[in-house]
This record gives structure tokens, sequence and C-alpha cells, in this order.
């Protein structure tokens, strides 16, 4: 042990040296301008009157692509510091009142919410549609679709049903529900429109998915809840399956609806502070918009060629200069 | 003069002595008659179940909300409508908040996020890497100050070297919080038998119930960010600690407090001179086990807005990136594991250093200024440059790792699924569905008296009405039948769990090299979030409650084989030798010998790998169980069903209490 | 059952000469454990039941029972039982470390029992000390903090504990082991760590709980002389249990044999060998070997007119073995005299009936 501590006290004495040596060489020096730092996020000379922006990030890829995108203007073009939160919409909402959160940039309905900030806590306002259009319904894998064409109208469900039996659904047809953060009013139409399907919740996005990834890789039978505009929907283009149209006031009774769900516009929500605070990145909020093929496009460069949301939101800009000066002018 | 009175066989307890002495006959004939009694229970119940079915079941559909759901989302609003106004909240969750995230930005700063007049943190990688190896040998030793800076510059290579340093800055001031309460908490629980009692339970329920159903609240009490993320960490985190330090303190020989006592010292004298110093190498291992806590919370907190790795798990679940999730959570197993072994050799180092007497001391001190010289010269280096402030490198190692994984995964999943998809379904529908048909079909009050009954048979009278009591709340939570289909799969679950880990924990116990080769497996198994392997699970078994369970035994299990590993270890090795000397084959020892002898070990080993089980129940609800574990995810999402997410926290606490408290009984009857 | 204690002059001569009032005087102590136990003591009813019956009359079970005895300055005073007889409880009793139920003891004139937790500290920290079965060390300190840990305990400064714990560690006979640490020392080193510890605070009464009956039995006897040359070195007053009853005989100027809480006899060694109280005290001193033990006084007969009084003299405490040679020597029988008056004689017979471990009382 003694032999070793002495080999320790050597190599210590080295290190110390070596470190002075190279303290004596120098480097680039940390917060010199010519540091070899990638200067991403120290804003860029221009940092005026903007200031912070707390933009929610919800959990999902089409939401991070327009958060991606937004972000990236508020950054290089208006100087403001982006501070992303990733939360999930409730708290999101949430954190309008705390002051957390300025902005939501995708919302998908979400009535009870609007009500209770909007109009019971005034903590939050509307500030228009994302361009984006939100279609809910059940989906089909596009091989299921091709082999049986009469699949996607709800009446021919139940000729299918057996098929779609598995270990969880009882004897009836499986129905894979279940993004927990949606709102689903699939049993009241299973039950209504008389099927002979029974609903199962998979429980998250990514288990919806992978069913459906699984289900067209296999030529396996699935059928179930899913949402465009979503990224995967550029890897596997799934079929909606018709339900009985949408009327206004149809879904008003969420025990007896039988109609297919509404399609939502997407909106845009921010604090009611953020609103009253003059800052460019609200005016940037407010106006902006694009179609559900940018945001396919700039989700399918995160999620399928996993670029960095701030790669893939340049890529975008850099293409689309003109839409983003609309947004800024 | 030699002769001495027939000496005892044991020394002498002072106290009551002379307990009475069970009559050994009749506690056999109450065996027999008790394993009669719990099939005649089983009978009468599938007879009534046969005749009844369907009825009284108290289903509830997913959308569906009792009036206790309502009363609590109510309570729930008000107190986000009420938040600037309410004085608790300007002077006390405020103040506290302020406190806590001022302690996790100063250390966020330090290693992880860039402060305001910097572009990068105040100490850099290789500080850090001085600093932790550094720390580790003074510490402990230079073996694992070697692991520790290995494993960390692995944290750069993988190219997560700032989502470590943030995952690092919160455990750190998460433990610091939590040790802060939890060990001045525990010596208190440890010396008073009152305050024990009442900790006891709370202690079950936080570490029982679901992280989700207190994580949404949390940020209304604590805003989002980096406070609500510790100190949901810190709530996660501190059980362990508390009970492991009250243990410690129990623990302390009564020979050696009665010595200070009989020599005049005062009660705080014997807590900081005896209780204290004898405890605290089992203290060390309290905040072992409250570090990896809160490791395992890193990918929780991450869904309200916690820096660090959990965050690119979370993320990558999102686009089904399984290379990314993995290489990640790889970072979050590697950071466990070097903090695991640095505070285990913290807490041996000092009895090692007793044994090489004191002769190294001198020399020691030496070497410990030139460290801490080597290390301050390190620090100052990654403070001015570049270079040894920013990890040089693009991370391709952790490409790499990202991409093999995600191979691994494309094979099992392309190659494997066939034979698991008939796995799962003879295990479903020959097991589970008949099982939870049973559970969900009968009338709620037959269910609840059944478990009433096996509770008063396998625990005693006590543990029957504390499983009475259960079933009531349960009835209560408006969540019953959603309540009886996780309790199928939760058994379901454990039962295999226990299958496995008695072959795995006697083959290990038997065998020093595949105990060597297991054990670390497990200790990855336990620390990997369960968020990494839900994808290729998802992809081999669909989502079922099926996956639920695979994934619940993939946590569960290690645990249980561990415990029954060192119980069956722990067999004295002299009746080993009897039973060989006998006669026994190797099967026979087993069976005849280890296993009955380690029924303490398996009783253990069973009720927690129950609880294990119940912690996955919402991860569970995220591949398809449904029932409570979806109920949880679900009110965690959306508002309106918040109150029945919380309700179905409660239930599956309920559940974790009931089953506890039963295992627990019969394990003290069985031992008697 | 009334212990029987026999009024018979001490044997050694030793320690009741100083001034007569006892350091520790002991009365009607009772300790009980279970749910109300203060009542039982209070209930003749109760106090007459058997352990047993007291059990499963009232869940309590008495661990001590009225016993009352004195121990004289100087003195080495044994409890002696089996396990369950309640000695251990006993000498917990008198430092206070178990609460006593009732009953009163007294130290040097002061009733402990009311004494409150200041005072008690006190007593403890200047007054007594104790030996535990299981050593009670701290591992995490060296020997020497060990030794000292009650001087620091009193607020002693560092320097002069050191020096003090130094010279009992001598004293003990662990000089050059000062700096080991507890768990690197052999059992019977450990206990001497303990006595040492005990010794340090120079108490006027030192209480041994079974110190070696978790030691080897050679290292059992040298920590036995060990205790005697400590006894002669610094005469402290010691109580100490035992469940050995050589040990009892080998060390104690009286011994007090305990069973089921209560007191059966309180004696010297030759009175129990000599005059057991009962059939439960006989059978423990069955298989003594009485030549060691018994005095001439316990075998002599009343001379007769036959006698031939011209023999050699002894006194009445020569033990047997001692006084074997000589009888048998004499042509005469031996003559038992103290201070010059004559007591009896003992002659071959009576000598011999008791070497050749002749069976019932020596009466």
């Amino acid at each position: 042990m003694a032999g070793q501590a002495a080999k320790w006290r050597v190599g210590a004495a080295g290190v110390a040296v070596l470190g002075l040596a190279l303290t004596a060489c120098g480097g680039a020096k940390v917060g010199d301008t010519a540091s070899g730092s990638d200067d991403s996020s120290g804003a860029s000379g221009s940092s005026g009157k903007c200031g912070t922006f707390n933009l929610a990030v919800n959990p999902w890829v089409g939401y991070e692509a327009n958060a991606a995108v937004v972000a990236y203007v508020a950054e290089n073009d208006l100087g403001c510091k982006v501070t992303k939160k990733d939360l999930k919409e409730e708290i999101a909402w949430q954190g309008f009142g705390t002051g957390e959160v300025d902005a939501v940039i995708e919302n998908w309905g979400h009535d009870d919410l609007k009500k209770k900030y909007i109009t019971d806590q005034k903590t939050a306002v509307e500030v228009g549609a994302t361009g984006n259009e939100g279609l809910i319904g059940w989906y089909v894998p596009p091989w299921l679709a091709k082999a049986h064409p009469d699949i996607t109208d709800w009446n021919n469900l139940d000729k299918y049903a057996a098929e779609f039996k598995t270990s969880e659904s009882g004897g009836k047809g499986q129905l894979l529900d279940g993004d927990p953060s949606f709102v689903t009013n699939d049993e009241a139409l299973v039950k209504n429109l008389k099927l002979d399907f029974k609903v199962v919740y998979a429980g998250s996005e990514t288990a919806l998915i992978q069913a459906f990834r699984k289900a067209e890789k296999n030529k396996e039978w699935v059928i179930g809840y899913f949402y465009e505009p979503q990224w995967f929907m550029a890897e596997v283009p799934l079929v909606k399956v018709k339900l009985p149209e949408y009327k206004a006031g149809c879904d008003a009774d969420l025990e007896k609806v039988a109609c297919d769900y509404p399609v939502y516009k997407l909106d845009k929500i921010v604090s009611a502070k953020f609103a009253k605070s003059g800052s460019p990145a609200y005016d940037l909020v407010k106006n902006f918009t694009w179609t559900n093929d940018d945001q396919n496009t700039v989700a399918k460069y995160i999620a399928e060629d996993k670029m960095t949301p701030e790669a893939a939101a340049k890529k975008w800009v850099d293409a689309n200069r003109a839409k983003v000066d609309a947004w800024i002018k | 003069m030699t002769v001495a009175v027939e000496k005892p066989p044991t020394p002498e307890p002072p106290g009551p002595e002379d307990a009475v002495p069970e009559a050994a006959p009749a506690a056999a004939v109450r065996r027999v008659s008790r394993r009669v009694v719990v099939g005649a229970i089983l009978v009468v119940w599938l007879v009534l179940f046969a005749v009844l079915r369907g009825t009284n079941t108290l289903t509830l559909a997913a959308a569906d909300l009792t009036d206790l759901h309502r009363w609590l989302n109510d309570v729930y609003d008000s107190i986000g409508a009420n938040r600037n106004s309410n004085p608790l909240f300007l002077y006390f969750f405020n103040e506290i908040r302020l406190v806590i995230d001022n302690l996790a930005t100063f250390v966020q700063h330090l290693i992880s996020q860039p402060s305001d007049s910097r572009p990068l943190p105040q100490i850099g990688w290789l500080g850090v890497v001085g600093i932790a190896g550094f720390v580790s040998w003074a510490v402990g030793n230079w073996r694992v100050a070697l692991l520790t800076v290995a494993g960390f510059v692995f944290f750069g290579l993988q190219g997560l070297w700032q989502e470590s340093m943030d995952t690092l800055a919160l455990t750190l001031t998460a433990v610091l919080v939590a040790l802060l309460f939890a060990i001045p908490l525990g010596v208190w629980v440890g010396l008073s038998d009152r305050v024990n009692k009442v900790m006891t339970p709370v202690l079950d329920f936080m570490q029982t119930m679901p992280t989700f159903v207190y994580l949404a609240p949390l940020t209304l009490f604590f805003l989002i960010g980096g406070a609500s993320a510790t100190i949901a960490t810190v709530i996660y985190a501190a059980p362990p600690a508390i009970r492991i330090t009250a243990h410690a303190i129990r623990s302390v020989p009564e020979t050696t407090v009665e010595a200070a006592d009989s020599l005049g010292a005062t009660r705080w004298q014997s807590l900081l001179k005896v209780l204290l110093p004898m405890s605290k190498r089992t203290v060390v291992m309290g905040v072992n086990q409250t570090i990896m806590a809160a490791l395992a919370m890193v990918t929780i907190a991450a869904l309200i807005d916690a820096p660090g790795l959990g965050k690119t798990v979370i993320q990558a679940l999102q686009s089904l990136d399984v290379g990314t999730a993995f290489n990640a959570g790889l970072a979050i197993v590697i950071m466990a594991i070097v903090l695991d072994r640095v505070t285990t050799a913290a807490s041996g180092r000092e009895e090692a250093a007793r044994r090489s007497g004191g002769r190294f001391l001198a020399r020691r001190r030496q070497l410990v200024v030139a460290g801490a010289a080597v290390t301050a010269v390190l620090v100052y280096l990654s403070h001015t440059y570049v270079w040894a402030a920013e990890f040089p490198g693009e991370g391709s190692v952790g490409s790499s790792v990202a991409s093999a994984a995600d191979t691994a995964s494309t094979w099992v999943q392309d190659n494997l699924s066939g034979l698991t998809n008939a796995f799962r379904d003879a295990l479903t529908n020959g097991l589970l569905n008949p099982f939870q048909t049973l559970l969900t079909d009968s009338p709620w009050w037959l269910v609840g008296a059944v478990l009433v009954g096996l509770g008063v048979v396998l625990g005693g009278w006590r543990s029957g009405v504390t499983t009475a009591v259960c079933v009531g709340l349960l009835v209560g939570t408006g969540l019953w039948s959603d309540s009886m289909t996780t309790l199928a799969s939760t058994l379901v679950a454990t039962v295999m769990t226990m299958l496995l880990a008695v072959v795995v924990g006697v083959w290990m116990a038997r065998s020093t090299v595949a105990d060597r080769l297991i054990r670390p497996t497990l200790d990855a198994a336990q620390v990997m979030p369960p968020f990494v392997y839900l994808v290729p699970f998802l992809a081999l078994f669909g989502a079922t409650r099926f996956t639920a369970i695979v994934a619940a035994i993939v946590y569960a299990a290690p645990v249980a084989m561990k415990i029954i590993a060192d119980g069956v270890r722990n067999v004295p090795a002299t009746t080993v030798e009897a039973a060989t000397s006998a006669g026994c084959n190797t099967w026979q020892i087993i069976t005849k010998v280890q296993l009955p002898m380690a029924r303490g070990a398996l009783t253990l080993a069973t009720n927690q790998g129950l609880i294990y089980v119940l912690s996955m129940v919402v991860v569970g609800g995220l591949v398809g169980a449904g029932a409570l574990g979806y109920d949880v995810v679900a009110g965690f999402s959306q508002g309106q069903l918040y109150g029945k997410g919380l309700a179905a926290g409660l239930a599956i606490v309920l559940l974790g209490v009931m089953f506890d408290r039963i295992t627990q009984a019969a394990a003290r009857r069985a031992g008697a | 059952m009334t212990p029987v204690q026999t009024e018979v002059p001490q044997r050694r001569g030793t320690p009741q000469d100083s001034d007569g009032t006892p350091v520790i005087s002991v009365r009607g102590l009772w300790k009980v454990f279970g749910p109300k136990a203060d009542r039982v003591p209070e209930s003749e009813e109760l106090c007459g039941l058997t352990r047993r019956e007291l059990m499963d009359r009232t869940g309590c079970t008495a661990a001590v029972r009225d016993v009352h005895f004195d121990v004289s300055p100087g003195e080495v005073f044994v409890v002696m039982g089996l396990s369950g007889s309640g000695k251990s409880t006993l000498v917990r009793c008198l430092t206070r470390l178990i609460e006593p139920t009732a009953g009163e003891i007294v130290f040097e004139g002061e009733n402990i029992r009311d004494a409150d937790d200041k005072r008690l500290r006190e007593l403890r920290r200047q007054k007594f000390s104790m030996v535990f079965q299981h050593f009670g060390l701290l591992p995490h300190r060296r020997v020497v903090d060990n030794v000292a840990f009650g001087l620091e305990i009193r607020g002693m400064g560092r320097a002069e504990r050191m020096k003090r714990a130094l010279e009992v560690v001598e004293l003990v006979g662990l000089s050059g082991y000062e700096n080991s640490y507890p768990d690197q020392l052999s059992g019977g080193m450990q206990q001497r760590v303990g006595l040492a510890r005990a010794l340090a605070g120079e108490p006027d009464v030192l209480f041994f709980d079974e110190p070696f009956s978790a030691l080897d039995p050679l290292i059992r006897r040298d920590m036995q002389n060990e205790v005697i040359r400590l006894h002669h070195e610094v005469h402290k007053t010691m109580v100490f249990i035992t469940h050995d009853l050589s040990e009892a005989l080998k060390l104690g100027d009286r011994i007090l044999i305990m069973r089921d809480g209560k007191m059966v006899q309180c004696g010297t060694g030759d009175e129990l060998v000599g005059a057991p109280a009962d059939d439960y005290v006989r059978e423990f001193v069955k298989d003594v070997p009485r030549a060691d033990v018994l005095t001439l006084r316990w075998i002599m007969r009343p001379p007769v007119d036959e006698d031939a009084l011209d023999g050699p003299e002894l006194g009445p405490d020569v033990v047997v073995r001692e006084a074997t040679r000589a009888v048998l020597a004499a042509e005469k029988p031996v003559k038992v005299v103290e201070n010059g008056k004559l007591l009896g004689i003992v002659g071959d017979e009576e000598i011999l009936a008791v070497v050749a471990g002749q069976e019932g009382d020596a009466r």
C-alpha cells in the first residue's frame, strides 16, 4: 500500500503539472466570441425587446413541429429567449395561471379546458387557428383497406368482427382505443351503433402506433382510434373508416352519441398576461398558420429522419421563407 | 472448583421471561385445517359465482364518473383557481418552492445549464469528471473512482453529457432535500414506537401511491419545473431512507445503549455518541436506496418538464425510437451503478481503514490534499477553456449504441413475435381470462367476503379487519370492477414473478458463477426505465394485459430473485451437510431443506414482488392493461378525469395495503 | 417461602468490619412487567400467585418479587440463579436501568427510587458502574476511547480523561492495545475493556451482569482471578450476577440464590452448601466438592466427656480440605477454637465423612 500511495502521489503531481502546462498553453476560452462552441443558445446579436418566451410543448410530434418552427423564428428573427417546456396539455393550461407558460401552439378542441381557463379563471385567451385540421376517428391499416375495401364503411364492420378478435376482447372484435390524452366516445359509439366490438384501452399513443405498424407489416387485422395530422401517417397512411356523418349537436349527449367525431380546427391559446405583454412573440403566435402538409413535413424530419427540432425547423424555414415573413411582418 | 450449574443455551435477556410456549400439536392441527378452510372458501366462491354471475358487479365505463370523482375534480379546480389569493400558497408553498427551486437551479448552473452570463455551465466536463473521481476515491476507494471516471466519460461519449448532468443535478438536489428530512425523521421513528406506528402507514402510502397521481397536483402547488420535479422525487425517494435509518437505530445492540445509560449518558449524548455513530453504516445504505429511488423517478418527472435523460427517453418514446431511448436508459443505468457502487464503498470504507490501522492515515491525508489540488486545477480548466468545458465529439458511441439496440429490437420483433403471441394467448386464455372473469363477474360482496375470509384464515383476525376496511374503501372509490381487473393481472404477474424468482434465485444461491453473472443484469433491470422496453414489448405482445404483466415481471423479478438467493444462501451449511449425509439428492436438498428453511425469504420475496408489481400498474396502463392503470394515466392527461385518476391511485394503494398486511401476518404466523 | 438468612460470622474476616452500615440496602423490591403492573405488589392475593397463575390472571410477569438484602462496603455480593430467575432484571433495577415497580433501594442513605433524572444521572456518573454480559462496547471507537467514554460523558477534558483511561487500561492488563478497535480483540480482552470502562470513573459500586458467561472456560477463569485481584487492589463494593455456582462460590462473600424472581437463600458459600434452605438449593450444591467449601465449623461436633482435649487447635473457618492433613495426622481429635473459646472438636471420622463425599447434611 505504501508503494501504491507513492505511485499515486507521483501520478497526481504529474497531472497537476500537466494541468498547469495546459493552462499556460491556453486554448479557446469560454465566453470568447471566437470560441469554438456552437453558438445556438446565445441570442445572436439582436436580442431586442422580446425577452423570454415560454412555449409549452405537448407530447406529440405534430405539436413539436409547430413548436420547433415557432421557436426557431422567435429566436432567430425576433431575438427572443425561448424556453420550451415539455408538458401534458392539462398541465400546460394550468401553467397559464401560474405564469409558467405563455403559449400552447396546437390545441385540439378541449372545450372543458377552455371553459375552465378562458371563461372561468380568465387566465388564457384564444388567438386563432393554426390552419391545421384535426381529424379523429377509426382507422385501419392500408393493406386491410385494399384487401377489403368495404371495411371502410361502419355498416360492414360487424361482418369482420370475428377477424378482429384478440385475447383482450372477450369474444368480440377489438376496437383499439386509448391515447389517454384524447376524449373518446367510442364505448358509446359501439353501443349505439350496435356493433359486435369491445373497446380495449391501449393506454398510449406509442401503443397505438406500434399496433398499426405491426399490423401493416404482418398483415394483421387491427382497427383503432387514431387522428391526423400525425407523423405516423407519413410512414403508414392509415385509412379512415366512415362513421355516420357528424352534424352539429349530434354529440351533445355523450351517452347517446352515434355519429363521427367533428373536424377540429386546431387553434392556439396564450396566457392572458402574454397577450397583453406586447411581446413580438405574441404577434408571431397570433399570425402563425400553416397547412397539414407543412406540419407533416417537419414532423417527418423529426420523427423519421431523426433530425433535432432546431435542424428540422431551419430546413423548413429556409425553404418557406415567404410564409415565415408573413407571420412576422 | 469447576462445577458449573447447567449452562443455559441462550444468554438470559433482561425483562419478562417465560414466554408461554404454544402447544406444538395444536399448531399442527391448525395448519392442516387452515388449508382445508381456504379450500372450502374457494369452493363456496365458485359455486356462488356460478349462481350469481354478473350481478352486483359495480362496473363503471371508462368515461363515467361517480360523485366522489366529481367532488375531487372540484377540489382540484378550486385549488387551481385560488392559488394566487390563498395565504397558504403565498406564504408556505411558494416559499418552499423558492428555496428548492433556487437550490436546483444552483446545482444545474454549476454542472449542467448555462447561467446568465455564460454560454456554458460553471464547471465543464473535465471538472465534473475530476470532482466525481476525487470524491469517489475519497469516500470509497480507487476502484470505484476508476469506475466513476469511466462512467462519466461514457456519458460524454454517448452524446448525453448535458442530459446526464441535468439528471445528476436533479437527483443530487432531491437526495439532499430528502435526506435532510428523512434522516432526522428516521431517527425519530427509530427512537419512538408511537411515531413508528404513525409513520409506517404514511410511508406505505407514499411508496405505493402511483407517482402519476400526485404529479399534476404538484405542479399546481409548486409550479412547473425543477421544484416540482424535485419534490415529486423527494416524496418517492425519502421513505426508504426513513425506514432504513429507523431500522439502523433500532438494531443498535441494546447492551450498548444500556451501557451508555449506566454511565449516566443523557438521551442526547447517547444519540450523538452511540446511536448515530453505530448506525452510520446502515444509514449510508439508506442513502444508497434513496439515490436509486430518485433515479427511478427521473423519467416520470420528465412529464412535468424535469430536464435530463428522462426527457430524452420520453421524447424517443413518442416516435417509437427504441435506440435513442435505450441509449438514454443505458446512461441512467450507468449512473445508478456508479452511484450505487460509490455509496456502497463509502459505507464499507471506514471499516477497511480501521483494519489497515492508523499507519496510513498521515499519508492518506497528503494524498487527499494532492487529489484536491489536482481536482481544483481540473475545475479551473473546465471553467475557463472550451475544450475542457464542452465534451468533445459528436457522441458517436451513443449512435452506435442506439443503432445496435434498434437492430436487436427489430430482430426480436421480426423473429420471435409468432412464438410470443402463442405464449401470450395460451396464458391469457388459460389463466388470466378465467381468473379475471371470476373476480369481475362475481357480485362485489361475494369477492369482498372471500377476501376477508382469506385474510382471517391466513393472517388472523386483525388482518381480516384490515381487509374488510380495504374492501369497503375500494367499493367507495367507485372503481371496484377496475380494481378487480387490476387485481387479476397483479396476482398472475406475482405468481409468475415468484416462479421465475424461485428458479433463478435457487440457481444463484447454489452457483457462485451464476450469481456473479446474473446479479449485474438484475441491477440493470431494476434501474432501466420501463419506458425503454415498452416499445419492443408492445411489438412482441401487442397492447394487451399480458404486455403489462411481462413489464411488471421484468421490474419485480430482480428484487424477488435477490431476496430468495440470499435467503437460500443463508441456510446453515451444516443443515445442508446433514441432509447430504442422509443421502438426499440435489432435488431433495432444494425442495426439502433449502426452500423450506428459506421460508422467511420466500414470504418476504412474495411481499416485495407484489408491491413492485403494483407499482407497475400505471406503466401497465400505458401498454394495454386498462383498468386502474389506465384510469390513473387518463386522469393525469385529462382534467375531467382527474378525480377518477386520484380515486384509482387510492385503489392501488388499498390493494397494496391489503395484500401487504395479509402476507406479513401470514408470514408471522408461518414463522411462529 | 421465606429465605433463610443464616446469621453466621463472616468467613474471610474481610469487609463488614468497616463500620457496619450497608452501602446498598434493598427492601421489598418488585419488578412486574405487563399491563397495570403496579397493582400486583399491592395486592396480597396477587402476590401469592405463582408466576404462571399471575400470567394467566393478569397478563403480567413478575420478574423480581419482594427481594431484600444489604450489601456491605467492600463486599462482593453475588446474585445467582438460572436463566429466567430475574437476576438480570434485579441488577438493572438497582441502578434503575429498569424502573422497579415497588420497594426501596437505599444507597448511602438515599432512596434511589426518589432520585430525579438529573440526580440519577449523577449517581450513575459518579457512584455506579456496570459491566455487561455482551460488553456493550462502541465498535467505532478505539479501546482507549471506549474506556474514556464515561469520563467524556461527564464532561472531563480530553487530555485528562486520556491520561486516566491509559492508567486503567494498564490496570486491567491491556497495555499495548489502547489503539485497537474492539472487534480486533478476543472476547476476554473485550470484557477487560468493559471492566476498564467501569473502573475509569472510580465508582463506589461495580455491578457485573454475568460478565464472563459469554467467554471460554479458561478465559473465564483468568477473568475471575482478575476480578479477585482488582478487588484486592481497589476494594470496590461489587454486585455480581452469575448463573455459575462455582463462580459464585469463588468470588462471592455472600450469595443470594433466586428462583422465579424470589429469593431462595442468602448466605455465605459454606452456608449454602452446609445448610441448604430447600431442595432446590440442595440440588444446586449437590456436586460441589464439599471439602473445598465447608469449614470446620460445619463438621465439628460438641466435645463429649471421653474426648481427649489436648489435641492441636484450628480456627473454625479453616476449610475442610486444608484441615484434612492436620486432623488425620493428629493422634487426637482437633479442637476448633475461636478467640480462645472451644467451639467443638473434629476427628478423623468427621473429616472422612466429608472428604469421602458422604451424602446428606453435614449436621
